[in-house]
């Protein structure tokens, strides 16, 4: 059974403007000052669910490390956030948005730099000695998971923390008739960065060439000569460092820090990693946006299904694309 | 050749016996503790503790069932733990609390939790084995999301209470005087039908895993290119597998309904279920079905009785930074996560594992050619 | 004196799991010849290969390369002792477009202009397709893809994994004419093929294999004329296989 080449064309192309379409889709639903908020808001929110994801369709893809202790990371940076934003509160309470800024830059990078080390001690500690074994890695890592989330609480306690926004970050502002959220804009705004410095990464150095080469065929490139598993220890760095950023604004964006922050997005980062196919960042970038903005639309149109509507959303994509809409790699 | 009474208990065990004297005999002792648990440990707290330890062994044996016996790391298991456990506990809510009620509702959950094992179980045909331990879990939460959403049926976040039938209400009365100083009453009835059903479920399952239909699924485990080059339709027997487990499970999710007078999300449904679930299987020992009974009377005793030990502890050590923190009584799964880390590393086979690579005698190492 | 051959396997065994695949191989690849290992399905040919790579670890016997034995090291080492290797499956990075391709098999300075002028002028159709993702190729063109990627650096030894498989003669022919070329730079190549007429055109040396091991070492001409003893050894004869 063959289908035209029309149709086989329209087919391969059709990942590549779900995001477009979705957004075309809704407009009519709705107002459009409605469908401008909501919008706004499912792309922000996608694009902190792609910090948290980036990293890990690299992990799976390219080390075929199959961690499932990505939360613990995520929720690191958010309850680093906590302690930065709570130091420098003077700077975060003050109208001004550079000392704002500051606060946020600051918190990012001490994020960065912590999730990264841990990062660093958790690929040496407990990842190092069971590649190879899927099912190892997947039952180490929910160990890892249990072990980080309780040393968390044991430092920072077990009740869930505030987390107020900086001051110039608070509020809306009206664009078409809508409120738009000004933190939102700014996640998004750094969610645009980090794909684009990724995209430039993975495209025009040597290092991401083989990184999409290594996500295809981890032996061919080792037959050319190189030594992939050194690039792999830098991956899983860069992968919980963003993990920590992701958590970062994540908390902001809900102003309140629980222990369970990072845990219940493990479930939507899974979700974007199915919908989006291993190894691709493309393909994780436009997963991350659908499901952020499924989650905001429906949220808005069915608010008893919001919760349910990304999983069903999985499944969907599963049936139509077994490997995710991007697959990279042989099977 | 064996002959007479240790005929008898190999064709009960299904030829599986634990092996060592010091396995067979920790065994041993469970069986005895737990048959005897209401007479050796009085007071409701201990009987409902050795209830649990009951069902969990269940649970867990079940599990590792796709785990241990097939190789699938599934998250979904405490939802089938759940639909058994709703089943007889909406049936017992909306009906009259009789047995009838409890059959019905236990069938239900059954019947639901194969169904949804087997469209899981296809599920895995299309996907790669990462995607479908991902997929797994998203079904689980989506499990949740609806238990907590469908407030009438399931009584939402807080749960339904409900009556049970009068032979295991506590007021009934099975005999007018105490035996042994324990009076007989309804627990006490609850506590012997978890017992008997748990203990016929575990013979159950030792029974299928070392039939020939266990050994295609160990087969399938080791390798699954080869069994399917041998003849062996693997995605059915997957299937089927997880059927099975997924069965046992709910049954064991309306026993604890049963116990409980009382199912809410937090109790069947929840992900800490499935860690413990998870961490009872691999400490005990993998693909050994001993090894998660072990490993669910290790947890349930660590959450019940570590604790009062880790709060001396943390007491004694006050003062010194960030110690106490970590020997909170509330942070015992702390110490159980890195116990399960160890034993993923050191000892993958589990307590059971090396306990029977120990009692095997030692042979010589081959010579070199 | 015979010079000492570039790469050398002695004894060689390798298990794959549980499967006792290489059953002591013994096998000299001359400098500045093709080598022919010939051998039918499941003799073992891909194994061989794969554990000089050091895809697969031996667990018995020598590989000695230019005198420095390698048998044990990582791939990426023995990669860049100067070993090119290119496998049944080819190894095309799809995703990756042909220049991207060719340019993971050059060092740190990137293309030397003359040589990939060179290595274009033997494979036109690269030159072409240069900036498409290499998934779009068709069969024949990855092959050559492969090959270009083997050759666009100086390398001591190429190892190629059956390069013919599923082509057009046409594609053959063209190669084999690549393959003679390569032959005239004096570049030294272990070459597995299942197709005799390619192997009969290019090929210096010649190793059989069977079930593990190697049954029948000499030059190819000897076999070529012999056909009663290339019945014997592969179950054909030079006429009946074009």
């Amino acid at each position: 059974m063959t289908a035209s080449p029309a149709l086989r064309r329209f087919n391969e192309r059709l990942p590549y403007v779900l995001v477009p379409l979705l957004l075309l889709v809704m407009l009519p639903a709705m107002s459009f000052s409605t469908w401008l908020t909501l919008t706004v808001a499912g792309l922000a929110m996608g694009m902190m669910l792609f910090l948290m994801a980036a990293g890990l369709t690299l992990i799976f893809g390219l080390m075929q490390v199959f961690t499932f202790a990505h939360g613990a990371f995520i929720t690191l940076g958010a309850y680093l956030a906590v302690s930065v934003v709570g130091a420098l509160a003077g700077w975060s309470g003050a109208e001004s948005w550079w000392l704002n800024l500051a606060v946020l830059g600051i918190a990012l990078a001490v994020a960065l730099l912590a999730t990264g080390a841990a990062g660093y001690v958790f690929e040496r500690v407990i990842i190092r000695r069971v590649y190879g074994s899927h099912l190892r890695q997947i039952l180490i890592t929910v160990g890892g998971l249990i072990i980080a989330e309780q040393l968390i609480v044991a430092i920072w306690g077990a009740n869930p923390l505030p987390l107020p926004k900086p001051a110039s970050f608070r509020g809306s502002l009206i664009l078409g008739g809508a409120a738009i959220e000004k933190y939102r804009l700014v996640a998004a705004a750094l969610g645009l960065v980090v794909y684009g410095a990724l995209h430039l990464l993975l495209n025009r150095t040597r290092v991401g060439l083989l990184v999409r080469a290594g996500v295809e065929n981890r032996e061919m490139v080792e037959a050319l000569g190189y030594r992939i598993r050194r690039l792999f220890i830098g991956v899983f760095v860069a992968g919980t460092a963003l993990a920590g950023v992701g958590g970062v604004m994540w908390a902001l964006y809900q102003e309140l820090v629980t222990r369970s922050i990072g845990s219940e997005m493990t479930i939507l980062i899974f979700i974007i990693l199915v919908i989006g196919g291993l190894g691709s960042i493309g393909g994780c970038f436009t997963a991350a946006l659908l499901v952020g903005l499924v989650t905001n639309y429906v949220g808005f149109l069915a608010p008893k299904l919001a919760l349910g509507s990304t999983i069903l959303l999985m499944m969907l994509v599963l049936l139509w694309r077994p490997r995710g809409l991007f697959p990279v790699g042989a099977e | 050749m064996k002959r007479g009474g240790a005929g008898t208990l190999d064709r009960l065990l299904s030829g599986d016996r634990p092996g060592g004297w010091l396995l067979n005999l920790l065994l041993l002792l469970l069986l005895a503790s737990l048959a005897l648990a209401p007479f050796l440990f009085p007071g409701t707290r201990s009987v409902g503790v050795a209830a649990r330890i009951c069902i969990f062994i269940v649970l867990a044996a079940s599990y590792d069932v796709m785990l241990g016996y097939t190789g699938i790391a599934s998250f979904a298991h405490t939802m089938f733990f759940g639909m058994g456990a709703y089943g007889v506990a909406i049936a017992l809510a909306r009906l009259a609390p009789g047995w009838g009620a409890v059959l019905l509702g236990a069938a239900a959950g059954v019947a639901l939790a194969i169904v949804v094992a087997v469209l899981i179980g296809l599920l895995s045909l299309r996907v790669r084995a990462v995607f479908f331990s991902m997929v797994t879990l998203a079904v689980a939460s989506f499990a949740l999301i609806l238990a907590t959403q469908l407030r009438d049926l399931t009584g939402g976040e807080d749960g339904l209470t409900f009556s049970v039938p009068a032979a295991l209400s506590p007021a009934f009365r099975l005999a007018a005087e105490p035996v042994l100083g324990v009076r007989l009453d309804g627990r006490i009835v609850t506590y012997y039908l978890i017992f008997v059903v748990s203990l016929a479920l575990f013979l159950l399952m030792l029974r299928i895993v070392n039939s020939p239909f266990g050994r295609v699924l160990q087969a399938i485990r080791e390798n699954e290119f080869r069994a399917e080059a041998l003849g062996y339709r693997t995605v059915l027997y997957r299937t089927l597998a997880g059927a099975l487990s997924a069965a046992i499970a709910a049954l064991a999710g309306g026993l604890m309904a049963l116990l409980l007078r009382y199912n809410g999300p937090d109790v069947t449904l929840s992900f800490t279920v499935m860690i413990d679930i998870l961490l009872m299987v691999v400490i005990g020992g993998m693909g050994t079905l001993y090894g998660p009974a072990l490993g669910a009377v290790v947890l349930v005793m660590a959450e019940y009785y570590l604790q009062p030990v880790m709060a001396a502890l943390a007491g004694s050590l006050a003062g010194v930074p960030l110690l106490p923190a970590l020997f909170d009584p509330d942070r015992w799964l702390l110490w159980l996560g890195l116990l399960f880390v160890l034993v993923v590393y050191f000892f993958p086979a589990g307590i059971v594992g090396e306990l029977r690579a120990r009692a095997r005698p030692v042979t010589s190492a081959p010579r070199r050619g | 004196m015979t010079e000492t051959p570039l790469l050398r396997l002695a004894g060689v065994h390798t298990h794959i799991g549980r499967y006792h695949i290489l059953h002591g191989v013994d096998l000299a690849v001359r400098r500045g010849r093709l080598t022919m290992l010939l051998g039918r399905n499941g003799a073992g040919k891909t194994t061989t290969l794969r554990t000089i790579m050091g895809l697969w670890r031996p667990s018995a016997g020598e590989i000695v390369f230019d005198g420095a034995p390698i048998g044990g090291m990582e791939t990426p080492d023995i990669a860049r002792l100067g070993i090119a290797y290119v496998p049944e499956s080819m190894g095309i990075f799809a995703q990756l477009t042909v220049r991207e391709n060719l340019l993971l098999a050059t060092g740190p300075a990137g293309f030397d202009k003359a040589r990939l002028d060179e290595v274009l002028a033997l494979f036109p159709a690269l030159k072409q397709k240069w900036a498409d993702s290499a998934g779009a190729l068709s069969g024949g063109q990855k092959q050559m893809l492969a090959i270009s990627r083997a050759i666009i650096e100086n390398r001591r030894l190429l190892v190629v994994d059956e390069p013919t498989k599923g082509l057009a003669p046409a594609v053959i022919q063209h190669l084999i004419d690549a393959f003679l070329r390569l032959k005239s730079t004096e570049t030294t190549i272990l070459l597995v093929e299942q197709n005799f007429h390619m192997a009969r055109s290019v090929g210096d040396d010649v190793a059989v294999m069977d079930d593990g091991r190697i049954v029948h070492t000499g030059s190819m001409a000897a076999l070529a004329g012999d056909e009663a003893l290339q019945q014997h050894l592969l179950g054909l004869s030079l006429a009946s296989h074009q």
